[in-house]
């Protein structure tokens, strides 16, 4: 036996992260060769992964959980049913295709490390976000997905167009992401439970909450934005900026399917109202047009294929809210067909660019003799796309034209699904046919074969479109069955066959949809640029809204900046000290302070209340000369008395001190003091200041306002403190335990160095550090003036003082 | 007598602000001297005012007798008046400095490092 299967399930999305690290360094030893040793990790993920089809098609569920924060009941838990199954497998399969592709793709590239450890690690996140049974894990797996589609988008990042696509779908993706937390804290908050299989199999009756209607809004902004659903969708095809395996990868084949599969797993839960089946359909249906007009009007083929990758991802969203067990059972088999025939076309255009240097349709032409392989597998993709028989898109198309069966023909659903169909076997023809056949067309570089790394992946790929269709049987109670019964929460019956019976209407909505199809084809040059001519007098396009979007926020952004930040320290200070004032005054009106001071019903009898303070005659001394310091400091006419009023107001603090029984306070104050003094007096005299403070009476009224609003606050307050109860067991604590303990009779000085050692150490440091910036300070102006200034006293000699 | 000392807390406290309101750097730092007197007296008076008893424990005696002044905000403001020297040297030399190099005392002109109408953010990706 190997390891537990907790720890198993969770390597299988740790695995690829650990690979990402090595990434660098594997291809700094090996060079291109890293593609096919690192595909060894996929690889062997997926075969784990098929050991588990067995017990998964007899119903059975497996679950890991590795604990994660125990305080607040999280755990990482992780859960393999059919439809998890499904996707990882997918990714996994499709991924070690990939990743052998990259290594000859980027062979040669100076970040070829770089690229792969961010493949692997954007593979590692999607095996999590489709293993991952708790939310938040999802949640986390969700951004880490979007995170490493913004790096690898931006991967030529002296772009600007790279930079400007990798960030518009971190803008758009990372939106979903902030409504997909909400989404699941809000259910966890009704449900009460992490666990996503816990809700599903709960009594927890969604659809009648009156909160219904946000989940399920915040849940479709999440699926919506990751799978690029109107009006949300224009992020995709900029995402093409991508070099394209990473196009093959992500944005086809599985990060924008995250979206599919966050609706297919949470449709027992939400699902099932006419809100969700609306919602799902109309925007869907709306997708799936879009997409395929748009594809129509590309001539690029990866911008073609990014824009039928919106039209099926909008297919498959109407699908899932259609619902039916048909409709379902469709979008099953069509994901996996999409997931072969698109990421092979993508692999296959990758590989004409590579060999040919172009891929404008254009551009290209008669390459199947050069190419032969290349053309094998896109005609292989392309009777996938068009849905012809033998195929796993065959069997797709039929159960979609059985699921309308189901639904009772409705018009505009049966419409749409077959005009998108058609339009897209339009395009998949198109780009099978056109860059092979017809006369050959010389291109920027001479064409020939790409390598094996190259083309085993669309080879294997379009291969298996027909092959995994073959077994109908196996497909349909191996594959199709146990992801579908997942998805609707009860068992249901495969009933898939590639048998054709002319007597069923679904053959004939086929054959309908075939011959549009070619139709299509045959006028998409006319097509084309009817609908760019539509285009042209539109001119306007979500892309640009973007940009308005974006410039605005920063704009904003820099005006809130420049108002809050404005650079006038006088105003700042203003503000801190008004909010101080506020802080002061409020809890003191709010919270009774001042009736406690001074209870109202003895307001008429104020001697009752204020008393003569009982201050000895030379207390009454001490405090006259602070105030007529601080008095002469206000009034003064000049530095000179306003530098000796200072030095009045601290000596009058330090004989407070004294008479208060606190000689050492008393003896550092005066020092201080008197340091201060003096030094002042010798820098102030050097500058030619002016003498008086020269602020408009406005001005003074306002600052002189707040610093009595301050000071009264501060005097009310303390009042307030002194008026309650004094807790003195700290105080007696060290006055008991100085001399037991610390040896010491001088009970200040004992705290100091002994109960707050560190907190004088600290002090020092700061001391120090003010000493060292003075004299970095004065040592600067020497060097840049050539003159020489007396130093202040270095302020460590106050250490002296304390003793 | 502690409310007295209070009201007294409250007129530093005012002075205090009413400099550090000030635009010349130079009544800044006089506020950032009162200011922090008020604040040192301010912990002083929290921790309750006891007459002329310091907190010294007698040569001979285990425990002082009687009650003596309380030490432990003592303490704190030994250690605030020092860095508040330190704080008040280093403003001191930090405004000569300034003084010398952008040749203003007033903080209005004292723009370098935040210009006049902010910088603009960059339109572009």
């Amino acid at each position: 036996m190997g390891p537990p299967i907790d720890v198993s399930i969770a390597l299988v999305a740790l695995a690829p992260f650990l690979a990402a690290v090595m990434a660098p360094i594997v291809q700094r030893f090996v060079g291109s060769a890293a593609g096919w040793i690192l595909a060894v990790i996929p690889a062997s993920i997926f075969l784990f992964l098929a050991s588990f089809i067995e017990p998964v098609t007899h119903g059975e569920v497996v679950r890991a959980s590795l604990s994660w924060v125990p305080i607040q009941q999280l755990s990482l838990s992780f859960l393999i049913d059919g439809l998890s199954l499904m996707f990882a497998m997918t990714i996994s399969g499709i991924g070690t295709l990939i990743i052998i592709y990259a290594g000859a793709y980027l062979a040669g590239h100076e970040h070829q490390g770089r690229f792969l450890g961010f493949m692997m690690a954007f593979m590692g996140a999607m095996l999590g976000l489709v293993l991952a049974d708790n939310m938040l894990a999802l949640f986390t797996f969700w951004e880490l997905t979007s995170v490493s589609s913004f790096m690898l988008i931006g991967f030529d990042h002296y772009r600007q167009a790279a930079r400007r696509a990798a960030t518009q779908a971190l803008v758009i993706t990372n939106f979903g992401g902030l409504a997909l937390l909400f989404g699941a804290v809000l259910m966890h908050q009704l449900s009460g439970s992490w666990d996503m299989s816990a809700i599903r199999v709960g009594d927890l009756q969604l659809d009648a909450h009156p909160l219904y209607g946000l989940v399920l809004a915040l849940f479709l902004i999440a699926a919506f934005t990751k799978s690029a659903q109107f009006p949300l969708h224009f992020w995709l095809p900029n995402a093409m900026e991508a070099p394209t395996p990473v196009s093959a990868f992500l944005h086809s084949a599985t990060m924008v399917q995250a979206g599919v599969y966050l609706l297919a797993r949470m449709s027992p839960v939400l699902g099932g109202t006419d809100m969700w089946t609306v919602l799902l359909m109309s925007f869907g249906g709306v997708t799936l047009l879009w997409g395929a007009f748009a594809a129509l009007k590309q001539t690029d083929l990866k911008q073609m294929l990014a824009q039928t990758t919106i039209a099926s991802l909008g297919l498959l969203v109407m699908l899932i809210g259609y619902g039916n067990e048909a409709a379902i059972a469709a979008m099953v088999v069509y994901f996996i067909a999409h997931a072969f025939y698109k990421a092979g076309f993508f692999m296959l255009a990758g590989v004409i660019d590579h060999e040919a240097g172009t891929r404008e349709i254009t551009a290209l032409g008669g390459l199947a003799r050069a190419m032969p392989v290349s053309f094998v597998a896109a005609v292989l993709a392309g009777i996938a796309m068009v849905g012809l028989p033998l195929t796993v898109a065959y069997l797709a198309k039929e159960e979609m034209y059985l699921a309308l069966q189901y639904g009772g023909w409705n018009l505009v659903a049966t419409v749409t699904m077959v005009l998108g169909n058609a339009l897209l076997g339009a395009v998949g023809i198109a780009v099978a046919v056109k860059p092979f056949l017809g006369p050959k067309v010389e291109t920027p570089k001479h064409a020939h074969e790409g390598p094996l790394g190259l083309i085993a992946g669309p080879a294997i790929l379009g291969i298996a479109g027909v092959a995994v269709a073959l077994p109908t049987d196996w497909f349909g109670h191996d594959v199709m069955v146990p992801a579908a019964s997942a998805i609707l929460g009860e068992q249901i019956e495969s009933h898939l066959t590639l048998a054709l019976n002319f007597t069923s209407p679904l053959l004939w909505l086929s054959i309908a949809t075939w011959l549009l199809a070619l139709g299509a084809f045959l006028v998409l040059s006319r097509a084309r640029s009817a609908l760019r001519r539509i285009d042209d007098t539109v001119g306007y396009s979500f892309d640009a809204a973007f940009d308005v979007f974006m410039f605005g926020l920063i704009r904003g952004a820099g005006a809130l900046t420049r108002f809050l930040h404005h650079g006038r320290l006088e105003i700042y200070l203003v503000v801190v000290f008004t909010g101080m004032a506020l802080a002061l005054l409020v809890p003191l009106f709010s919270m009774n302070g001042l009736e406690a001071l001074m209870p109202p019903e003895a307001l008429g009898d104020w001697r009752a209340v204020i008393s003569w303070p009982d201050l000895t005659s030379y207390e009454w001394v001490v405090v006259s000369i602070a105030v007529i310091g601080l008095v002469a400091l206000v009034v003064a006419q000049n530095r000179l008395v306003a530098i000796l009023s200072l030095g009045v107001q601290g000596v009058a603090v330090a004989m407070l001190f004294l008479l208060f029984g606190a000689p050492d306070l008393s003896f550092t104050q005066f020092m201080v003091e008197i340091l201060s003094v003096v030094i002042l007096t010798l820098v102030m005299t050097r500058l030619r200041l002016d003498e008086r403070d020269h602020r408009p009476f406005e001005d003074a009224l306002r600052d002189g306002t707040i610093a009595l609003l301050c000071g009264f606050g501060v005097a009310a307050t303390l009042m307030t403190i002194i008026a309650g109860n004094f807790d003195s067991s700290l105080a007696d604590f060290f006055l008991e335990t100085s001399v037991p303990i610390a040896h010491g009779h001088n009970i200040v000085n004992v705290i100091l160095v002994d109960y707050r050692g560190f907190d004088t150490l600290g002090e020092i440091a700061v001391v120090m550090t003010a000493g060292l910036a003075i004299l970095a300070l004065i040592r600067g102006r020497r060097s840049v003036a050539g003159t020489t200034i007396t130093p202040p006293r270095d302020p460590a000699n106050s250490e002296g003082v304390k003793g | 007598m502690d409310y007295a000392i209070a009201a007294l807390i409250g007129l530093f406290i005012t002075v205090g602000v009413y400099f550090l309101l000030s635009r010349s750097v130079i009544r800044m730092l006089l506020g950032v001297s009162v200011f922090g007197n008020a604040v040192n007296l301010l912990i002083f008076v929290g921790g309750r005012l006891t007459r002329e008893v310091p907190p010294i424990v007698p040569p001979d005696l285990y425990q002082a007798e009687g009650a003596v002044a309380n030490p432990l905000p003592q303490a704190l403001v030994l250690t605030a008046i020092v860095i508040g020297f330190a704080m008040f040297s280093f403003l001191l030399v930090l405004a000569f400095r300034a003084y010398q190099s952008l040749d203003a005392d007033n903080t209005d002109n004292m723009r370098l490092a935040e210009p006049v109408g902010g910088c603009r953010p960059p339109l572009s990706y």
